[in-house]
């Protein structure tokens, strides 16, 4: 036995560990987004121009106006909204699905990371897509319309809550999917239809008793109002009920993920 | 919550339990060694027992071989210990540090180089690697040193820039060895490393991982190539159908083999095998000869007496590496000659863990 594998080991400083970890999964998803950047944040800016060229420009002419602002004006937080939450959804879903797919989520099941930093580690990669996402998008409504900002922390706040939220959501889809269609499954047939329904392009106050009241359960209304009303002061929601909603989401999905991931759900044998 | 309370409960008492197993007056085995695995099973999903109560002590400092046929159980073996696989039941340390109750501790200590490639193919070596080093918490300005230097010496540092797909069987193998190898691991795993490396940079690697052994990293490696093993590691263990069938220091091991074959060609055609009194001989062609020779017999006397009868010999050589010898017969159930029956009757059941300091090193 030589002497250099007797002498003692330098104490491991886990929280250091911890958080150089979690700064690399942050820096390994940026890199992710900026080198497939045309998969990551042009599709999302394309589609900005085309709702804003259509339904702003040629069908909001007709509409005039909604919720008591110019229809190009009233619709700009709510199309941000949806790309943050397609973006910050997908993000995560497909980098931590292709992380299983590709076994290279190994490299982090067999580093000392506790699970709940390699959860907050892809839930910051996904906000960091829909926060550039969201400002790529916020660049396309400014060259359609003038954005009114109301409160600009409140704007931000429901950027990121919304966008860590979403991304959860995407890691718990991650780590039950089996296969790439079980990816695609949700964003396609829940998801769309959540936003669509959740207040982006018109105000609910317009819809029958009946559509309102189905319009309460759906947790994107909150989250696209309160976005809203960080621009334009108004609101479909009580704000402070939205707010406590999408924080109240983001601490269970994460509690849920952290769990079924110390389970070995989806990537342990 | 409470998986969420257990992961941070688990990780705090990591961080004091660091000195732990170097504080203890009476060095228990179990608490000292690099590698200490008691009672492990594994049952996967679909029923089949890949591991069916291993125990296994790996010293500090130790070379390591574990070996075992195809589907012996040493991947999931590993898996266990890296926390890849799920354990069925038992217990395993890593430096002291139960990877039930300190894993995080536990996996700070392991670098492991796995038998699948396992890395983005989209990322490029360099990221790879670099990125690794962030995993176990080494700053990256300290990570890109260390890029540098584990990548020139796996020979990857041209390569660094590429995207990894790019890169051949051998290098991506490599590429795995310089990652496994970024935050300086007490405790290296390699599940078979130099499955299709070519043979110059297959000893090159031998003599890396021998540099990186006599600098005090304890290595675990599995092979499929014996006379890999032979040559590098000082302890071995045999695995096969979830079971440790032996644990000896290689040299022991070696020296229960007491029967030699060679091979020796000859320059004239025989017909039929000369007899040697007191030699078991066979011909295999007609220019082929095999002797059996016991390890107490010395080689001249067969040359002497083959001169005699007017043969000559052209060339020798073993015919199978010795390991391989050994390792055929106890995975087959069958007698190491020189052996009483009774060691083969043990060679069933999981052998006691011979100390390794028997070896003389
Ligand atoms: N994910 C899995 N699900 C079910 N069975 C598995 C799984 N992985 C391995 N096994 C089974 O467990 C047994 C041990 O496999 P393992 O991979 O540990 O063997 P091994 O010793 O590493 O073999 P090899 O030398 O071929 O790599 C085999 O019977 C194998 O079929
Ligand atoms: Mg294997």
């Amino acid at each position: 036995m030589n002497s250099v594998a007797q002498a003692a080991a330098p104490p491991i400083r886990l929280n250091v560990v911890r958080w150089i970890g979690f700064k690399t999964i942050v820096i390994r998803e940026y890199g992710r987004i900026i080198r497939i950047w045309g998969q990551t944040i042009v599709p999302s800016v394309v589609t900005a121009v085309l709702y804003f060229a259509i339904f702003g420009s040629l069908i909001g002419r007709r509409v005039g106006v909604m919720g008591g602002f110019d229809y190009k004006q009233f619709i700009a937080p709510g199309l941000i909204m949806m790309s943050v939450i397609t973006n910050s959804y997908g993000n995560v879903v497909a980098s931590f699905f292709g992380a299983k797919f590709g076994k290279h989520v190994e490299e982090l099941l067999v580093s000392p990371l506790p699970n709940w930093v390699i959860v907050a580690g892809y839930a910051t990669g996904g906000v960091v897509r829909g926060v550039l996402v969201g400002l790529a998008v916020t660049v396309v409504s400014l060259v359609f319309t003038h954005l009114h900002v109301h409160h600009l922390a409140l704007i931000f706040t429901a950027l990121v809550l919304t966008s860590l939220t979403f991304a959860l959501a995407g890691f718990l889809n991650a780590l039950f999917a089996k296969n790439f269609d079980q990816v695609n499954w949700i964003p396609a047939f829940v998801l769309t239809p959540l936003t669509y329904f959740g207040g982006v392009f018109y105000s609910v106050s317009l819809l029958p008793d009946w559509a309102q009241n189905l319009s309460y359960v759906n947790p994107i209304l909150y989250m696209v109002n309160a976005f809203r009303f960080g621009f334009l002061g108004v609101s479909d929601v009580d704000v402070g009920v939205a707010f406590a909603l999408m924080a109240s989401a983001a601490i269970v999905l994460f509690a849920v993920a952290v769990g079924l991931m110390n389970r070995g759900t989806g990537i342990r044998e | 919550m409470r998986p969420l309370w257990r992961a941070f409960a688990a990780s705090n008492r990591g961080v004091d339990s660091g000195s732990l197993a170097l504080s203890g007056a009476t060095p228990d085995a179990f608490v000292m060694n690099a590698l200490s695995v008691r009672g492990l099973t594994k049952t996967y999903s679909n029923g089949v027992q890949a591991l069916k109560g291993v125990d296994l002590e790996v010293e500090r400092g130790d070379f390591f071989a574990l070996l075992g046929p195809n589907g012996a159980g040493k991947t999931t073996l590993i898996g266990i210990i890296t926390s890849l696989v799920n354990k069925t039941a038992g217990e395993a340390r890593v430096f002291g540090h139960d990877i039930d109750r300190e894993l995080e501790a536990a996996k700070a200590c392991i670098g492991i180089v796995p038998q699948e490639i396992n890395f983005n193919m989209f990322e490029t070596p360099h990221t790879i690697v670099v990125n690794q080093a962030g995993f176990y918490g080494i700053p990256r300005q300290v990570a890109r040193e260390r890029a540098e230097k584990y990548l020139k010496q796996l020979q990857l540092w041209d390569k660094r820039n590429g995207i990894s797909r790019g890169l051949s069987g051998g290098m991506k193998r490599r590429l795995m060895i310089a990652r496994a190898l970024m935050h300086e691991p007490r405790l290296l795993i390699l599940d078979e490393p130099t499955a299709g490396v070519d043979i110059e940079i297959r000893r090159s690697m031998w003599d890396f991982l021998r540099e990186i052994n006599a600098r005090g990293t304890t290595i675990i490696l599995t092979t499929h190539y014996l006379e890999e093993a032979e040559t590098l590691c000082r302890n071995i263990a045999i695995i096969n159908g979830g079971r440790i069938i032996e644990r000896d220091g290689m040299r022991s091991l070696l020296g229960r083999l007491h029967v030699a074959t060679f091979v020796l060609n000859l320059r004239e055609s025989l017909g039929v095998a000369p007899h040697l009194e007191g030699y078991v001989t066979r011909l295999v062609d007609d220019h082929t000869l095999e002797v059996e020779v016991s390890k107490e017999e010395s080689i001249n006397e067969i040359f002497a007496r083959l001169s005699a009868l007017g043969i000559e010999v052209l060339s020798m050589r073993n015919k199978v590496n010795r390991l391989e010898e050994i390792f055929m017969r106890l995975v087959e159930g069958r007698a190491i000659p020189g052996e009483g029956a009774g060691e083969v009757a043990s060679a069933g059941a999981p052998a006691t863990p011979r100390t390794p300091a028997e070896v003389a090193r």
